[in-house]
């Protein structure tokens, strides 16, 4: 639901545009003004989660406005308020707005804990020294996660700053019944991948079902394609800018992706993933690369039912290892690092108990968590689990990994150029990537 | 004549020694008057001193430094960087550019001679005119998100209104309106035109009303045609109309941003400068440096029709 929630909701608020671009003229100048008391703030205080106090009550920021949800983390919140006694004063905020007020929101007066992002997002903030480290929340619930679990959770510095809760897979989703119906069988390989390509197509079919005029959703093909070619620690590097996009590895991810361009939906630039998603339900297209909330689109239950996925097929290194699997979860900032009962509230969130009760209201969830109740779960869910579990890296999603100025100004014209007319300039991204990592 | 090419607040504020007839006039007002006034050009001023200049300002500064946003200690001087990116490396800038113009040259060929047209029209003494200029003004009144969806609507691929009256809809031959980066900047264009043109035929109507009938008259009897009565009499008539849309679609062209944004953020064949300022000022792609110096790309553009502007209305009113 988390990433639908959050694309919708910016829909939503194009509409707002006028209103907040003028906020935006304005609040430059106020930043200017609010920054210089600021930084004193900011500079001052003890040393990050050095001298925790015990306290009875914690405040939590939640970007997560939209209903469901919304309930789901005060379910998380009452029962953490039942089995410690210590109150949690939730302050829910529209994502859109949470989401552009960061910066501003970490340096003003955060809440102690927050909903954010594994990645980049986390790790920008984490080497700015606006979170605290939970390191010890980790000692108590380390055992929990999976190894790809911590690696995501993990700063810049080595330490962990991150709680995962919510979690979704990308990869392929196909109808069981058409494909056993037509024969085709679930490719391992990328050759096996295009051959199954062309057949579909032999039979009328769009192979695989794309869209891509919000700009964001050819990521998802442009990171497995880089991962399964170049290894999961190169899709970090590059994304973070250590490693150049004029260099060879990255022409060889457009050559590549060139093999299955003609076996995407032509008509990608002009659709939204909803749009894609009633072709796949429709069975005019084969499969669809995409995040799990692709089955939000699928109400009626016995199409739902049928929804099956594979993971994105191997090229040339690591096999399947890695998963881009986006993960939301909590963060600690700065000020709460010397709220034990925030510590408390993180080490909750990292349990069994704490994702079940969430899972209890949003059952689109994915826990993160080892040893929750996969009872409720359906059998798409319970693979999906399956896949992340035994994933041995997981990446975030282009714009979640990469800084975001990078993902929307800079690769969504040039994969949409792209998706056109097969043609990119490498050279041309790196000097754009220069520029835009030299202001950060 | 000298005193007054001097502005009205220059002359309530000045004492005034010298004894013309004029102003005998300033003298007249009281201190009350003398604080309201004050007050009443004071206040706009300082509004517009907070809400517009000084922004402006902080913006041609930004365009000089790189900045994260976060600490005013993280504000690097980046020289012209960022300028030399925007006109260099950044590719959406010249297509935007491009847009821009071909916008100007659409809006001043086709969307104003329509608006003209449609008012010259309506001021005939036609039945249900105002019925008529209703519809017409309407599409100026509607929100952005209507907009959206009633375009939406009419150039959808599949099940779109156009498409469907080309008998294409649902096929593969189905025209593309919105995702088709060739005909997406017309399909926005004729969308701007539709908006465009009411204005335009508003203002061009309040014109012709104002237009004394008798110059006309003087015309018919000196055996002009009808269209010599329109554009040798009555179009130079309304000259101050004319500057005004002159400069209205000058600025619409520049402003022009809201069809484009609701179509895909102006993006894929449909960029234009102010979706390019917003996309880098706004949200979760902010480059502070990057945004500001296009936006002070799009000033500079934009003083041009302005000062032309403002020298013709207040020349004229000098010469006076």
């Amino acid at each position: 639901m988390s990433p639908n929630e959050e694309r919708s909701a910016a829909d939503i608020n194009r509409t707002g545009m006028g209103r907040r671009t003028l906020l935006k003229t304005f609040g430059v100048g106020a930043v200017g003004l609010a920054g210089i008391p600021l930084i004193s703030a900011c500079t001052g205080g003890s040393g990050p989660g050095a001298a925790a106090t015990a306290s009875k009550s914690l405040t939590f920021g939640s970007g997560s406005s939209d209903d469901v949800p919304k309930a789901a983390y005060k379910a998380v919140t009452d029962a953490f308020t039942k089995k410690s006694g210590i109150t949690v004063a939730t302050n829910v905020v529209p994502h859109n707005d949470f989401q552009n007020k960061i910066n501003t929101y970490l340096q003003g007066s955060p809440d102690d804990t927050f909903t954010w992002f594994a990645g980049y997002r986390m790790q920008y903030y984490a080497g700015k020294g606006l979170l605290t480290p939970v390191d010890d929340v980790w000692d108590k619930i380390g055992t929990n996660f999976s190894d790809a679990m911590k690696k995501a959770s993990t700063g810049p510095d080595g330490k962990k700053y991150f709680v995962p809760n919510y979690n979704y897979p990308w990869g392929f989703f196909y109808l069981k019944s058409f494909w056993a119906e037509k024969g085709y069988e679930v490719p391992a390989t990328f050759d096996a991948l295009k051959t199954l390509c062309a057949k579909m197509q032999a039979d009328g079919l769009i192979p695989i079902e794309f869209a891509d005029k919000d700009g964001w959703p050819a990521f998802g093909t442009f990171d497995y394609i880089n991962m399964r070619l170049n290894g999961y620690q190169f899709h970090m590097d590059l994304t973070a800018h250590k490693e150049s996009w004029d260099q060879k590895k990255v022409s060889d991810v457009f050559d590549t992706w060139k093999a299955l361009l003609p076996y995407q939906n032509p008509g990608a630039l002009g659709m939204t993933w909803q749009d894609s998603a009633k072709s796949l339900g429709a069975k005019k297209s084969g499969m669809y690369l995409l995040g799990s909330f692709v089955t939000q689109q699928f109400t009626d239950p016995a199409l739902l039912a049928d929804v099956d996925f594979f993971p994105f097929p191997e090229i040339a290194m690591e096999g399947m290892d890695a998963v881009e699997a986006p993960i939301d979860g909590l963060l600690l900032s700065k000020k709460g690092g010397q709220n034990q009962a925030a510590h408390d509230f993180m080490a909750f969130m990292g349990t069994a108990e704490g994702q079940e009760a969430y899972a209890s209201v949003d059952p689109s969830n994915i826990a993160t968590v080892k040893g929750a109740d996969l009872s409720k779960f359906s059998p798409l869910n319970k693979k999906c689990a399956d896949v992340i579990a035994n994933a041995k890296s997981i990446s975030q999603f282009f714009d979640r990994d990469a800084l975001p100025a990078m993902a929307n100004n800079v690769m969504i014209p040039a994969l949409q150029a792209f998706i056109k007319d097969g043609s990119v300039d490498v050279k041309n991204l790196e000097a754009q990537a220069k520029q835009l990592y030299a202001a950060q | 004549m000298s005193s007054s090419t001097q502005s009205p607040v220059a002359l309530v504020s000045a004492k005034a020694p010298g004894g013309r007839r004029r102003n005998r006039k300033v003298r007249r007002m009281s201190r009350t008057d003398k604080i309201v006034l004050s007050i009443m050009v004071g206040i706009p001023t300082l509004i517009q001193l907070v809400l517009i200049w000084i922004p402006t300002v902080l913006s041609i500064g930004l365009s000089f430094v790189r900045w994260n946003g976060l600490d005013l200690s993280d504000i690097k001087a980046a020289g012209a960087d960022n300028y030399n990116y925007v006109f260099n490396d950044y590719p959406p800038f010249w297509p935007a550019v491009q847009h821009n113009i071909l916008w100007l040259v659409f809006l001043a060929v086709i969307a104003t001679p329509l608006g003209l047209l449609l008012a010259v029209l309506l001021d005939q003494n036609i039945r249900g005119s105002k019925i008529y200029q209703s519809i017409f003004f309407m599409p100026v009144m509607l929100s952005l998100a209507l907009i959206g969806i009633i375009w939406q609507l009419f150039y959808q691929k599949d099940n779109g209104l156009l498409n469907f009256l080309l008998g294409t809809a649902g096929t593969p031959q189905a025209v593309d309106w919105f995702g088709n980066s060739d005909v997406n900047i017309w399909a926005a264009l004729i969308a701007a035109t539709w908006r465009h043109a009411g204005y335009v035929m508003i203002l061009y109507l309040a014109g012709l009303k104002g237009v004394d009938a008798s110059l006309k008259e003087a015309a018919a009897l000196d055996g002009a045609n009808a269209y010599q009565t329109f554009f040798r009499v009555v179009l130079p008539a309304m000259r101050p109309i004319n500057i005004v849309i002159v400069v209205i679609t000058i600025i619409e062209s520049l402003r022009a941003f809201d069809i484009v944004y609701v179509i895909n953020r102006g993006t894929n064949g449909l960029e234009l400068i102010s979706a390019l300022v917003i996309q880098n000022l706004v949200g979760e792609g902010q480059v502070i440096g990057v945004g500001s110096a296009l936006a002070v790309i799009l000033l500079v553009i934009s003083l041009v029709p302005i000062v032309f502007y403002l020298s013709r209305a207040f020349g004229k009113e000098k010469s006076e």
